[in-house]
């Protein structure tokens, strides 16, 4: 199969205070069916071999679940094709020749770490101030005690299935988290599991989000486009009427 | 040393709930003056260290991810097991245990594997409650699918993610109790130490990924929720940062190390297509639902698959295991995937695959029914592979998946050093020589859900545990220790990225370690990993620096750990002369090909006691005993 050579222009930034810049890379003998995470690879073997401290990216399972990576490619979370992760985007994409940038989310609640390696502990936050249903080991009724049905079902899975790799976040010109909070609002308050804390989840999340510094929405559908589980931003309709209706019941 | 795995006595349904009862408890209000740290946050950990956070006790979590959300159980994509019997098909307690039991080719404990199959069913209530997701069929109630070694239906499912809303079950459950303060959390954070005074742990030393600073954390037990070791094979169907670090650290500092060659090699993975790549990547193994596996009757056929009539098909499992079919248990899949490819009757570029063909399925039931239930995986295949499944067969190839060796447990989930439990993946215990398919699932959630909340308090309640702080010698002596490690590497400053190590090293272990296995190959790759581990020290590069993010420098010191242990998992091999379930040795199988045990002389648990790098490891033995099952030779025709 035919190889190529890319050029690449990468963000090295060597701690969270240092300044960074962007420095370019040739890499060569790149395969078509390489992952853009296997060039950076072969790239940080030579860097390596020269010495060189390799560039930091974050990656785990590198078949798009995880949600460990996320580099902005051309300007774009994730790169060029729809619904992928970094790990995922095949290099069978790209032609011989091709420029390519490559740098971290940029986001206030997002620091850089290193390179392209950022700091997403904010979502874990937003977690932690209300998304889940408080239900201790021991203690749930018969698992078809409660009935589902299969739309509904399938309805909280589409949800379900953020894999909370903060794209949307860089993707967004306000840095704005709510694709990613409206998607557990409504896996949630889908089910009939969840709706005993229906409001005071929304509210305690949503208030989270403010707090971590990410900004409001304006309807831009970025967070949507990149979104490598095709999350749709009708979930962020369903969070502002989720919030409003939580806000106005506590009155 | 005979080892006692501590089975209670009496009748195997009671076992359990006797057990419970006479274990001693820790009350409520003097839960929170017990620490307990669990290293981990797959489905293992953050289902221990959610429970007994509930439970009121301080846990400490650790995480080497930068979220605990991430952790490789998230991957797990076909389902998880349940004896619920909601398709009245005939599923029960004891037939989940019987399959288990028999799946893992009669290599793991009864009592375990009971105690897994009756616990199942409460994992399965825990996740609804949670909020997880499952399928459901039209009436509202939950659905199930089958997988391999059973001929019930009781696989639960979340599309193909099932361990991701498991994981994500799991990590909301420990968020609750880090927002309610009874967890803290750690995350960007590697153990690489435990710490072990007056023989009980007592804490770990972590390195902080981010500052690089070496940390020591102090505690009254250490759970051990830190996966497999499939790595040591450098391509494998495992996350990037699945390693066998922390494990390894517990056996040198005296854990015993159970079954370490059980490997599974799972049959069903996209196959390899360059020496750049980094992983494989697994195709779910209830696409042998409705795939079905063929390969061409005659060697060297070159033509594509439409163009291959029926006739000139082989369906090769279907026509050796008629009852069982293309569902068969997944050693014995993989085993007859590499036999046909031997024969020449490999397809695809390399020769080193087969066809999982949905075509007829597709026709049967129409490609929407086909999307609904592999969807996301077909997806994956096709973005991975750029050909689309529905139009044309996956070529599928065995890739190393999952462990069933670990550190040696008794019944309690302790290592044979008081205070260290191993949870999940990390440890031996249920799985024998081949776990079936959505068992790791249930077993990573059985035993962090409702079997350590009860051992672990018998343990604190039965023990003396003085006063220890990290300033303790133990403490000072397990950090400089760490640290200088990590100066070594720096210091050997040679000219070979570990990676490029790490490759040869999963090399020779693929061909001589892995799906058949015989005696002179396991000598000559006992020779190799000796000297390959000789050539890291002399010449492998560690660049960039020690206090900050370097992520060469973890996976140096991974790598360096894959040496050492890559020796101990060989020689385990080579000692069990005998086949059994995942472990072939070309020496022993039956007429037919299958694996053949030696029940008078293998009918035990290898527990290995390490003695040195490079020193003969010291052999114990737990001897298995089957009073519920007759050992019979496995048959899936």
């Amino acid at each position: 199969m035919e190889q190529m050579t890319l050029k690449l222009s990468v963000w090295r930034q060597p701690h969270r205070n240092a300044p960074g810049k962007m420095v370019d890379y040739t890499v060569k003998n790149v395969s078509p069916d390489m992952s853009f995470l296997e060039v950076l690879d072969i790239l940080n073997e030579d860097l390596v071999r020269q010495g060189e401290d390799p560039i930091a990216f974050d990656y785990d399972c590198r078949e798009g679940i995880c949600g460990s990576c996320g580099v902005v490619v051309n300007g774009v979370a994730h790169g060029p094709q729809p619904a992928t992760t970094a790990c995922t985007l095949f290099m069978r994409h790209f032609k011989d020749g091709d420029a390519l940038t490559v740098e971290p989310w940029r986001a206030r609640a997002f620091p850089v770490i290193k390179d392209l390696v950022v700091d997403r502990s904010a979502f874990d936050r937003i977690v932690a101030a209300g998304g889940y249903i408080s239900v201790n080991t021991g203690s749930a009724p018969e698992a078809n005690e409660i009935p589902v049905p299969k739309d509904v079902a399938d309805d909280a899975m589409d949800a379900a299935t953020c894999i909370g790799c903060g794209a949307c976040v860089a993707a967004c010109k306000n840095a704005s988290a709510m694709l990613f909070v409206g998607a557990k609002v409504a896996h949630l308050t889908l089910l009939p599991q969840g709706q005993v804390e229906r409001e005071r989840r929304v509210i305690a999340m949503v208030e989270q989000m403010e707090k971590e510094g990410f900004g409001a929405c304006s309807n831009e559908g970025e967070c949507q486009a990149v979104c490598p589980k095709e999350i749709s931003v009708a979930r962020i309709s369903r969070l502002n009427w989720e919030y409003t209706r939580a806000l106005l019941k506590r009155l | 040393m005979i080892l006692d795995g501590k089975v209670p006595s009496g009748p195997l349904e009671s076992k359990w709930d006797r057990h419970k009862f006479t274990m001693k408890l820790v009350n409520p209000a003097n839960r929170r003056k017990h620490t307990v740290i669990v290293v981990g946050t797959g489905l293992a950990g953050a289902s221990a260290a959610a429970s007994l956070g509930e439970l009121g006790y301080n846990v400490l979590s650790f995480t080497i991810l930068d979220s605990p959300r991430r952790s490789h159980s998230i991957a797990a994509q076909g389902g998880i097991n349940a004896a619920k019997n909601y398709k009245n098909d005939g599923d029960s307690t004891f037939r989940l245990f019987y399959d288990t039991i028999k799946g893992g080719d009669f290599r793991s404990r009864e009592g375990n594997v009971y105690r897994l199959a009756q616990v199942s069913v409460n994992i399965i209530d825990q996740c609804v409650a949670q909020g997880v997701p499952f399928a459901r069929e039209y009436g509202g109630l939950l659905d199930n699918r089958s997988f391999g070694g059973a001929q019930v239906s009781r696989t639960f499912y979340a599309r193909g993610q099932t361990g991701q809303q498991l994981l994500l079950g799991a990590y909301s459950a420990l968020m609750r109790q880090v927002n309610g303060g009874q967890v803290k959390l750690f995350a960007r954070r590697e153990m690489l130490d435990v710490v072990v005074i007056n023989g009980q742990a007592r804490g770990i030393v972590t390195r902080n990924l981010v500052t690089g600073e070496i940390e020591r954390y102090a505690a009254d037990a250490v759970l051990l929720c830190t996966g497999g070791y499939g790595n040591v094979y450098f391509l494998s169907t495992n996350a990037g940062n699945c390693n066998v670090t922390a494990a390894w650290r517990c056996a040198k500092r005296g854990a015993f190390f159970g079954n370490p060659s059980y490997v599974q090699i799972h049959p069903t993975c996209i196959p390899v297509t360059g020496d750049y790549q980094a992983k494989l990547t697994l195709m779910s193994e209830s696409l042998r639902n409705d795939g079905r596996v063929w390969v061409p009757k005659k060697a060297g056929d070159k033509r594509p698959p439409d163009q291959i009539p029926p006739d000139e098909r082989d369906y090769f499992l279907e026509r050796k295991y008629p009852s069982f079919g293309n569902l068969v248990p997944r050693d014995v899949a993989s085993r007859n995937a590499k036999v046909v490819c031997d024969e020449g009757r490999g397809v695809g570029a390399t020769g080193l695959a087969v066809y999982l063909d949905f075509a007829e399925a597709i026709e049967r039931l129409g490609e929407n029914v086909i999307r609904e239930r592999y969807g996301n995986l077909f997806d994956m295949y096709d973005k991975i592979t750029g050909e689309n499944p529905y139009r044309q067969p996956m070529r599928i190839y065995p890739a190393v998946h999952y462990v069933m060796g670990g550190l040696w447990v008794d019944y309690n989930l302790m290592t044979n050093i008081p205070g260290l439990f191993a949870l999940g993946e990390a440890n031996f215990s249920d799985h024998g020589a081949n776990r079936l398919g959505a068992s790791a699932l249930m077993q990573g959630l059985a035993d962090g859900y409702f079997v350590i909340p009860y051992t672990l308090a018998n343990y604190i309640a039965s023990s003396k545990l003085e006063s220890v702080t990290t300033d303790h010698d133990g403490f000072k002596e397990a950090a400089s220790s760490v640290q200088e490690r990590i100066d070594r590497l720096f210091a050997v400053n040679g000219s070979k990225p570990a990676t490029v190590l790490h490759r040869r090293l999963g090399k020779v272990m693929w061909d001589k370690v892995g799906m058949a296995r015989r005696e002179a190959g396991l000598k000559e790759a006992l020779q190799e990993v000796r000297t390959l581990r000789e050539e890291f020290w002399a010449d492998v590069k560690v660049p960039g620096e020690k206090n900050n993010l370097n992520k060469e420098l973890e996976l140096s010191l991974r790598i360096a750990d894959y040496m050492e242990f890559a020796e101990l998992l060989t020689l385990d091999a080579l000692h069990r002369s005998e086949s059994c379930g995942c472990h072939f040795r070309e020496e022993s199988q039956t007429e037919e090909g299958e694996a053949k045990r030696d029940d008078a002389n293998f009918a035990y648990a290898a527990a290995w006691e390490f003695k040195g790098v490079g020193k003969e490891p010291e052999l114990h033995k737990e001897p298995l005993k089957f009073e519920n099952v007759e050992l019979t030779q496995r048959s899936y025709k």
